[in-house]
């Protein structure tokens, strides 16, 4: 027993280090960034002077790069490059994790990081430089600089937690010699690129949703930039995000460590001969990955074009029709809020009340199957036409009684009051508002959100 | 029509695209009256692969925006768009760009 007892103590105490360590780690960026304002104030001349010899690698860079040091496409002139370079990577998520951590761990010499979100438990799976000790509410820009200064303190990380929007990407952008788009919307994949091409940066920009990802360098080498590539942006409907529709945790961890990888090719000048591509990874081909030759800049780009009508950073959230912050909008399908009850009212019917009703859940069954309210009936939303024989005995073994229907966040569940109202005939249907997100928040903190 | 006067373009799906596909299909071969080109590739696979939201695939008779088409391993400006010529046993991608991470 004395075993297990030291062996609890031991975890305890470690699980408090750790937090301990963030901590200090918080007020530790905190009096950095205030220090580093203040001598940018006092120096502006000199920001990027170098704590050591430009042209030569110390000892301990010789010690710790020696397996680096020996392929010939980097060598010491390599390490060098590297050494004297700063990367931006902006979004330390699922790609900018990878990428952050082995850019550090091969010697970059300055590392920025930009992201103004807060770690969540579910970003862990695929965000492997937040620890779990960070998923309740630790800056990911603090997080992150945890995980880069834990792997190499030689690398010089600045922090911006921010949102980058037009007001502030060149004035953080134009401090580097790469950026790294990591972020995950297309309003922001437009602003870094348009303001990438106005300060004449090279950028490495990568995607990843559920087992796909995609790789490219823009606005390098004669090759095009992203408006060359996507003049327009895509539908609204189209734009599928990790957390609406998932993500294999190691696809954007492949895509990212590639994008350390182009990085490194970029800084240390050996993709000069390289043809413009785009590189597809998806789990299901056989091979996995595939090379795409892609267009060279397009003359009559509308920021990168000879003659660009975009010439200053603009509203891109506008311009894509979502931005951001608009991972999971909330619909309005139902006008009449005699048709929706809260969760709260809807614990009372299941509670105190113990009326007689059918909870119907209209979700996919792949997201049923994770977790549901106890005595739903499971019928997806996309099945009813084919199940409308089913939906209609149902209807008739109720006898009058109320149907009300969930899904995840209140959506979809609208759309089948709708439904069973109009195309059923059925008149005591109601939604519930917020969906298993709201039950959660409002009625059982216990029930598992996804 | 003869054999002879038809072509056989294997046609690929990804990013995604596979989804708004009939069976969820990711490659499909198509056959074409010839010539053809791109563009009726693309009106073919509207009016005979999509499931049902094709307004996402296609509009004007080209793809949507976001939709990038890959001819035997390139980017089709690299040659004519929609204008450019299909041979038999050409393949074509059509994929949709990621914007996660």
């Amino acid at each position: 027993m004395e075993r297990s007892e030291r062996i609890n103590l031991l975890r305890s105490r470690l699980a408090s280090l750790r937090a301990e360590e963030l901590k200090i780690e918080a007020e530790l960026c905190e009096l950095e960034e205030a220090q580093t304002t203040t001598e940018t104030e006092s120096t502006t001349t000199c920001s990027n002077a170098m704590p050591h010899n430009e042209s030569k690698l110390s000892s301990t860079e010789i010690r710790r790069y020696s397996r680096q040091l020996l392929i010939p496409e980097i060598g010491t002139k390599g390490q060098l490059c590297l050494r004297n370079s700063s990367a931006l990577i902006v979004g330390t998520g699922g790609l900018g994790s990878p990428c952050a951590m082995y850019l550090a761990a091969m010697g970059i010499g300055t590392l920025g990081l930009v992201d103004h979100d807060i770690v969540d438990y579910s970003n862990l799976h695929r965000q492997i430089i937040h620890s779990e000790a960070a998923a309740s509410g630790t800056p990911k820009v603090v997080s992150a600089h945890m995980g880069v200064s834990r792997l190499n303190p030689l690398c010089n990380v600045r922090l911006y937690n921010v949102l980058l929007d037009s007001t502030n990407a060149k004035d953080i952008m134009r401090n580097y010699d790469i950026v790294v788009d990591a972020t995950d919307n297309a309003a922001t994949r437009y602003l870094i690129n348009d303001a990438c091409v106005m300060l004449g940066i090279p950028l490495v920009s990568g995607s990843a949703v559920r087992l796909d990802g995609q790789l490219t360098v823009y606005n390098y080498n004669g090759g095009p930039c992203y408006r060359c590539m996507f003049p327009t942006p895509p539908p609204v409907d189209t734009m599928a995000n990790c957390s609406e529709t998932g993500v294999l945790g190691v696809v954007p961890g492949i895509i990212g460590c590639l994008q350390a990888m182009e990085v490194v090719k970029v800084l240390t000048h050996r993709k000069k001969n390289e043809t413009p591509s785009m590189l597809l990874f998806s789990y299901r081909s056989q091979p996995h990955f595939q090379h795409i030759k892609l267009r060279p800049r397009k003359p009559t780009c509308a920021v990168c074009g000879d003659s660009p009508s975009v010439t200053e950073l603009a509203d891109y959230v506008a311009f894509c029709g979502s931005g951001p912050n608009d991972n999971a909008p909330d619909w309005r399908v139902l006008d009449d809020p005699a048709q929706r009850v809260s969760c709260r009212e809807y614990s009372q019917v299941v509670g105190d009340l113990r009326k007689p009703h059918l909870l119907l859940d209209v979700r996919e069954e792949l997201q049923f199957d994770i977790c549901s309210l106890p005595n739903s009936v499971n019928i997806p939303m996309d099945q009813f036409d084919q199940r409308r024989d089913e939906l209609e005995r149902i209807l008739r073994d109720l006898n009058g009684a109320p149907i009300y229907t969930v899904c995840r966040r209140g959506n979809l569940s609208q759309l089948a009051v709708k439904y069973i109202r109009e195309k059923l005939s059925y008149d005591q249907c109601y939604d519930i508002a917020r969906g298993l997100i709201g039950w959660q928040q409002d009625v059982d903190p216990n029930f598992p959100a996804y | 029509m003869s054999e002879a006067e038809e072509i056989t373009v294997n046609v690929e799906f990804s990013g995604g695209m596979e989804r708004l596909m009939k069976d969820q299909a990711s490659s499909i071969q198509a056959k074409l009256p010839e010539p053809a080109t791109i563009r009726d590739l693309i009106i073919h696979v509207r009016d005979n692969v999509v499931e049902d939201k094709k307004e996402l695939f296609s509009k004007n008779d080209t793809v949507c925006p976001g939709i990038l088409v890959i001819i035997n391993g390139s980017d089709w400006e690299v040659e004519d768009s929609e204008d450019t010529v299909l041979s038999n046993k050409d393949t074509v991608l059509f994929i949709s760009t990621l914007h996660g991470g």
